[in-house]
């Protein structure tokens, strides 16, 4: 597992103070926030601004940790009983399979603003220097010859955000249907020679085993393999459509009712919302809601056409239904004799 | 039920104290740690309805997963059988500096996190890696990635169980028969077959029962080196893994019952096999 050290040691400190609850619960409030692989270096920046703002306003000191991981793999620990306060996770889907267990009442997403989004991120493609396939849009990834790196979209979250921006574009290609998109999508997996788990093992793979020609990539995990592989030379191409991917958050209500930490938690996810929040998420490469943080990161999150899932896939149960769902498009692209 | 009452009859005479106690604890921890575990494991995926775990086992993604598992485990334990006795010869029969040495990196791929033994081996075998390069280079072999990769990794974790099985059998193996066989005018290659490979049975077929005991479950290493393609280079574990992030419990339930059905028929026919053999020689 890749879980950070903090995170283990901080649900130590949550059992413990869980122990200890009615007598000591508010002298030293601890908060776990269960995320999913790539908002590392985000969440421990955000930790420390949100640490300085609530002290600030005259509350005790929270000690925060943050548990990163598959975003599936994570919402399942939450099930089997991690006490998180908080989850923020890649998709809906698996916070929704968290409410489905009672957890998180039905009605989470409607309330936060945006959905329970605070920040969205997309799709992007990554080349190798120089761009020597010259990969412009997703069309040149059907070219002979290219090969793609994506992670299992059945054991990643992000790996379902990459298909279905993919998907997206092949429909919205004239004459596109979901009989040609399908064509395209079982085209473009058999041009993929190594499915990884998640999203971090493929980036590996990509830059340092030096696997493929083009990398699907979180557009913020794409900026952080520039940064981490600066040797490699790596480039950001943007399609000329890509799926505005929406990382949900929520707090976990019944974790938060039996610890005490409702009010904590509900401070934490609005912290999100405010302008630190926002710049810290576009800092690292999240797209902010705030329309004036956008506008102040100008450049760096250039204009694309986002569809969403919600319009172009009937919302996420549905998209998981239809495509990852055992016997589904996806799995039907590994049916021999295809 | 005749173990029981044997130990109520016999406890009074019998010389050594304790079978009652020791019996009692040694059999609620199994029943705790191994039993009950696998109780869950047999009665979890029947919520599906027969029907429902056919359907799953039958799958054609299933089938080619157990194919690879079940496969390259006995491939690895096959390749182990020869390299391990080979290893436990070495490092018994022979004198030379740094043999210690030797010894104690076997037992290191127990020790080594699996994750640790799979990204190295990746690391190696991939076509930019220090020994997958050349290879691939040389003949346009490709390992990572391929279900040869999984195999590799497979050989890895199965080996250290050969050596460990046979080396203190051939360590207690004397001289003196070989040296008897010698006498009686039996070649190098009979002294070999008739008298130090007979003796080495049981121990070699104990390795190859836990090697490939120990390959088909390993999941750690493999992933990393396997290239996880489904109907070619996924591993039956993976599916498994792959069902339970799609929260289909049952379903995960079910393929990790039919490995545990299939890998059981196959150790317990190794285990009648030793027998036989034991039985041969007495």
């Amino acid at each position: 597992m890749t879980r950070h050290p903090l995170a283990r040691r901080g649900f130590l400190a949550a059992a413990s103070t869980l122990a200890a609850a009615p007598a000591f619960g508010q002298s030293a409030p601890t908060l776990l926030n269960v995320s999913y692989d790539p908002t590392r270096e985000f969440y421990r920046a955000f930790n420390t601004a949100f640490t300085a703002h609530w002290t600030g306003g005259g509350q005790p000191r929270p000690t925060i940790s943050t548990s990163h991981g598959g975003s599936g793999r994570q919402a399942r620990s939450v099930i089997d009983g991690l006490a998180a306060d908080v989850v923020t996770l890649a998709l809906a889907y698996d916070v929704d399979a968290i409410a489905e267990r009672g957890y998180i009442a039905p009605d989470w997403q409607r309330r936060l603003p945006e959905n329970s989004c605070p920040y969205t991120s997309t799709i992007v493609l990554l080349v190798r220097r120089g761009n020597p396939k010259a990969v412009r849009d997703w069309g040149d990834l059907l070219k002979p010859g290219v090969s793609i790196i994506t992670p299992n979209p059945k054991t990643s979250g992000g790996a379902r955000w990459n298909y279905l921006a993919f998907w997206a574009w092949a429909l919205h290609e004239p004459g596109g249907t979901s009989a040609t998109a399908e064509q395209a999508v079982t085209q473009l997996f058999r041009q993929v020679p190594v499915l990884d788990a998640g999203a971090r093992g493929s980036l590996t793979t990509f830059a340092q085993r030096n696997q493929g020609d083009v990398f699907l990539s979180w557009e913020n995990e794409a900026h952080l393999a520039l940064q981490e592989f600066p040797q490699a030379g790596l480039e950001i191409i943007y399609p000329s459509l890509s799926i505005l991917a929406e990382p949900p958050v929520a707090v976990v209500d019944r974790n938060v009712e039996r610890r005490g930490t409702k009010a904590l938690a509900e401070a934490y996810l609005q912290h999100l919302y405010s302008p630190e929040g926002q710049q810290l998420a576009a800092r690292h490469h999240y797209r902010p809601r705030d329309r004036a943080v956008l506008a102040e990161a100008g450049a760096r999150f250039p204009a694309m056409e986002l569809v969403t899932i919600q319009d172009a896939f009937g919302g996420w149960a549905e998209a998981q239904r239809t495509h990852f769902s055992d016997g589904g498009v996806f799995d039907r692209i590994y049916r021999p004799g295809r | 039920m005749s173990a029981t009452t044997a130990l109520r009859s016999g406890s009074a005479r019998r010389a050594l104290p304790g079978l009652g106690l020791s019996l009692g604890v040694t059999l609620s921890w199994l029943g705790l740690i191994v039993l009950i575990p696998l109780a869950a494991l047999v009665i979890k995926p029947w919520s599906l309805g027969l029907a429902g775990v056919t359907a799953v086992l039958m799958d054609d993604r299933v089938q080619a997963a157990f194919r690879l598992s079940f496969g390259a485990a006995l491939l690895a334990a096959i390749i182990s059988l020869p390299l391990g006795l080979l290893f436990a010869w070495v490092i018994t029969r022979y004198r030379f500096p740094g043999r210690r040495l030797l010894d104690a990196l076997v037992d290191l791929p127990f020790a080594l996190p699996t994750a640790v033994a799979g990204l190295a081996l990746t690391a190696l075998f991939a076509n930019n890696g220090w020994l997958g390069g050349p290879l691939a280079e040389a003949f346009g072999w490709q390992i990572a990635y391929r279900p040869v990769g999984v195999l590799i990794a497979l050989i890895f974790v199965a080996l250290p169980f050969m050596i460990r099985s046979v080396e203190p059998v051939l360590r207690d193996l004397t001289l003196e028969g070989e040296e008897a066989a010698a006498t009686l005018g039996a070649t190098r290659a009979q002294t070999l077959r008739r008298v130090v490979l007979p003796a080495l049975a049981p121990a070699l077929i104990t390795g190859f029962g836990l090697g490939f005991g120990r390959a088909v479950g390993e999941y750690g290493s493999v992933i990393f080196i396997a290239g996880n393609m489904p109907m070619s280079t996924e591993i039956a574990p993976l599916l498994i893994v792959v069902k339970l992030e799609q929260y289909d419990d049952a379903g995960a339930a079910a393929v990790g019952l039919a490995m545990l059905v299939l890998a059981f028929v196959i150790l317990l026919a190794l285990n009648v096999l030793q027998r036989r053999l034991r039985r041969g020689r007495a």
